[in-house]
């Protein structure tokens, strides 16, 4: 039983990586003033991205390195979803196209581009079978030297790759950059108010363009946790899931806080997965248990609402493009 | 002689190809010297200001700062030429502190510390005499707090050149003669000050000089000691208009509408109305006076039906039946088929009443179109309505068919008030109807009630310059934090006292009516 409770935590844990890259990412994003529903085709495109770099990689080099098995999937995973987002903010931010549409769009297309290279990266060099990146998936996986050392706790909580620690250190980050610098404060300006920021000399563009192109990029990096640590280097079409919307609920459940959004992964991550650990559950229960983490996000928007409190609300301008002189 | 601390010269600027904001404007400003800047509604003063500032860019001319010649691409710009703009629609983060509003965008040396702000903001605030709480958060504060932040930001960037974008549109009457103290204060440390505003008695009593703006042009600048209330009239609008307002004596005046003991609360438990009692006759104009948000908008939507009534009653003297009617309980929809309308003008024109994507001819029928017989909409009626109202009202459109977005204030206002007009209403109720229009509109509006009072409509007026109320109204109904703090008969009405009793200064004395 304690062992099976370990197992459940350790899961849950690994399941929140992803989701807390992609709510951060999100946050980032959100707090800008842009609502980015693009964020579920974005980690899928840091995903595929990170697949193709490492392909190439490990099918180029006879004796591949480990840290570059790292470092290139690593940074071909950051331009792809880079790329992405930069499509979104050209859109919405030079062209003022409205948000939803570009992000629904641009999910659909990043869900599109992983699943088509997914697919067909192998049969480009004349190969088949799926793809299976050992050496690459192994680096990503390497954890802590002495953590399985330190028996079960060692087990449950200290055996990750490093992307899962660098996802927490990017949340703390955040928080500290939102609340105790200088940007941060100019930035949440950005989301609250453009107009304001802008009257203040406040470069709105620059902090949207940034803001999204880095959420983004953030967000992207859960993709790559997911195809390199979680599947080892393996990718499956459509194997990311809806996680990526989950990654946007979490932004509402954590009422765009960073340190919270790394307890709310945590506890989605546990829904995600609660109905494997229940023993002897129908099929229809289990879809019941799947749905939970969307029905807390409900309840949360809910209770928000009711409780009016301003410094919970999303920022006042989320979702609204802003133009200088319009009159 | 020294430089003007800012010159404009042949200043022009255009939004698209037709509308000319400015056209060859020219104006300086010395150190030590507040000018006013003087012009209607529309004739081009806050977008003078705004190139002023960096937001906008000029299409033509130049910038002087202390003789030289500048370029304003972006508000940094400015701030960099020590120009400090207090914008009449404040430019606050809403959940963020008043220390965190004064330092936003600031590019400082050194770590990020709002202790050390909130230390300067409180030095600032000894110096000139502001009473504020840097922590304080901007949502939880009165307009007159926000205004000082807004002050206070200016002066932390060290504006040497301040501009107020109609700062007194807001205050009490006591609240402005604080802020002219402090104005004249910073003008007295070498400070070069321009206000814009087109209240005259406050050109008068403040500015050593008043620059004049009619439709984008500039019309000349003159000394303030040289001038008069009427000269600076007839430069403002091209001809002598009469500053005073027709009034009536009220024909048969009876009871029409009773409201007693009125309470409304808040969701958060905040008394809203407190006791609120008075009558309104046919045929008589009650105005109501008081700060903005002292419960006006909470009454006139009870009487309306939307606003939910802790206690009390209001009752409707029909004068159709001769009954007795009790409002309270009725939906919005009841209350209006009873003739009681609510003509409610918001700070944003278009927030209550009118659709702005909508053509004028759909804003009549937002009132029509449950009549229709068939399951199609009729339009004939609310075309000719329309037509009527644009013609009457001398409506300034390409057509009916215009979204209502487009027009200009004063001409959204009129074809509002022209909808609830046409309805031949019992009551009448409009709020701030003349909020932000030039004169020529606002005495439109004025005529237009004055009408329905001759009517025999009993007609509810909440206005804010108590001139106005003075002039215009029969009886004023003074409102106080939700309480009534007395009703004085418009004729010999006396100003000040009109004044202290919206600050609750009488301490509700006079009681209820």
């Amino acid at each position: 039983m304690i062992k099976t409770i370990f197992a459940f935590i350790n899961a849950a844990i690994i399941q929140s990586i992803p989701l807390l890259y992609g709510a951060t990412g999100e946050i980032i994003t959100e707090k800008s003033g842009n609502l980015n529903l693009g964020i579920p085709g974005i980690m899928y495109m840091g995903g595929i991205s990170g697949i193709i770099g490492g392909y190439l990689y490990e099918h180029s080099v006879a004796n591949p390195s480990a840290i570059l098995c790292v470092l290139i999937p690593l940074l071909s995973s950051l331009i792809g979803s880079t790329l992405l987002a930069l499509i979104y903010s050209f859109l919405t931010i030079s062209l003022r196209v409205n948000q939803n549409v570009t992000g629904l769009a641009l999910t659909t297309f990043g869900i599109g581009i992983g699943n088509f290279f997914g697919g067909s990266l192998l049969s480009f060099f004349g190969e088949t079978g799926s793809i299976s990146l050992i050496r690459t998936g192994k680096a990503f996986k390497a954890s802590l030297p002495f953590a399985h050392k330190l028996g079960i706790f060692g087990k449950t909580f200290l055996s990750f790759g490093f992307l899962a620690y660098l996802a927490i250190a990017i949340a703390l980050v955040t928080s500290y950059f939102f609340n105790r610098t200088r940007a941060g404060l100019n930035l949440r300006a950005v989301g609250e108010n453009p107009a304001t920021a802008d009257a203040a000399g406040i470069n709105v563009t620059k902090y949207k363009y940034l803001s999204t192109l880095i959420g983004g990029a953030i967000a992207g990096l859960g993709g790559l946790y997911f195809v390199m640590d979680y599947t080892g280097g393996a990718w499956t079409n459509n194997g990311f899931g809806d996680r990526g919307w989950l990654a946007i609920a979490i932004v509402i459940f954590a009422i765009w806080r960073p340190t919270t959004a790394i307890l709310s992964s945590f506890l989605f991550g546990g829904l995600y997965i609660l109905s494997i650990y229940i023993p002897g559950l129908s099929g229809s229960a289990k879809e019941i248990i799947n749905m939970l983490p969307y029905v807390v996000t409900i309840l949360v928007l809910v209770i928000i609402s009711m409780r009016k409190k301003r410094e919970n609300q999303p920022p006042a301008h989320l979702g609204l493009s802003y133009f200088r002189e319009e009159r | 002689m020294a430089c003007a601390a800012i010159e404009l010269k042949n200043i022009t600027k255009r939004f698209g190809s037709k509308v000319v904001a400015n056209h060859n404007v020219s104006l300086s400003v010395y150190k030590g010297e507040i000018l006013s800047l003087l012009g209607e509604n529309g004739s081009g003063k806050t977008t003078l200001m705004n190139m002023i500032s960096g937001i906008y860019y000029p299409d033509e001319g130049q910038i002087f700062i202390d003789g030289e010649e500048v370029v304003i691409r972006s508000p940094k710009d400015a701030f960099k030429y020590k120009i400090g703009m207090i914008h009449q629609h404040f430019k606050l983060i809403d959940v963020f502190s008043a220390a965190q509003n004064i330092v936003l965008g600031l590019e400082e040396e050194g770590k990020f510390d709002i202790k050390s702000v909130t230390q300067r903001v409180k030095e600032i605030s000894s110096m000139y005499g502001f009473d504020i709480d840097p922590n304080k958060k901007i949502y939880e504060m009165s307009v007159s707090e926000k205004q000082t932040v807004e002050i206070i930001k200016v002066l932390y960037r060290g504006a040497d050149i301040l501009i107020l974008d109609e700062p007194t549109a807001v205050l009490t009457p006591q609240e402005t003669q604080k802020l002219f103290a402090v104005l004249r204060k910073m003008r007295d440390s070498g400070k070069a000050i321009i206000i814009i505003t087109h209240k005259l008695h406050e050109v008068l009593s403040l500015s050593d000089k008043v620059a004049v703006l009619r439709k984008g042009e500039y019309i000349g600048t003159v000394n303030t000691a040289e001038t008069s209330e009427s000269e600076l009239t007839e430069m403002m609008v091209g001809k002598k208009i009469s500053l005073n307002i027709n009034r009536t004596e009220p024909k048969d005046p009876e009871d029409r509408l009773e409201v007693k003991n009125l309470n409304c609360v808040s969701a958060d438990g905040v008394k809203l109305l407190d006791n609120v009692s008075f009558t309104a006759r046919s045929g008589e104009i009650l105005g109501i006076a008081g700060i903005a948000g002292s419960g006006q908008r909470e009454l006139l939507e009870s009487i309306a039906g939307l606003q939910v009534i802790e206690s009390g009653s209001i009752i409707y003297h029909n004068p159709k039946t001769g009954t007795e009617d009790e409002l309270r309980g009725r939906s919005p929809i009841q209350i209006r088929e009873l003739g009681v309308r609510l003509s409610f003008v918001p700070e944003d024109r278009l927030g209550m009443g009118l659709v702005g994507n909508m053509d004028i001819i759909d804003n009549m029928m937002l009132r029509s179109y449950r009549k229709g017989h068939s399951m199609f909409l009729e339009k004939k009626g609310p075309k000719d309505l329309a037509e009527r109202i644009i013609k009457d009202l001398e409506v300034v459109t390409p057509s009916a068919q215009t979204p209502v977005r487009k027009l200009s204030g004063g001409n959204v206002q009129k074809v509002l008030v022209g909808r609830e007009i046409a309805a031949s209403p019992t009551v009448l109720m409009a709020a701030y109807p003349v909020r932000g229009l030039d004169i020529n509109s606002s005495y439109a509006i004025y005529n237009l009630l004055n009408q329905q009072k001759e009517r025999g409509v009993a007609v509810i007026f909440v206005g804010e310059d108590l001139d106005v109320l003075i002039e215009l109204c029969d009886r004023i109904l003074v409102i106080s934090s939700g309480k009534v703090s007395g009703i004085v008969e418009g004729r010999g009405a006396d100003k000040g006292e009109i004044g202290l009793m919206m600050t609750g200064a009488n301490g509700g004395a006079n009681g209820n009516d």
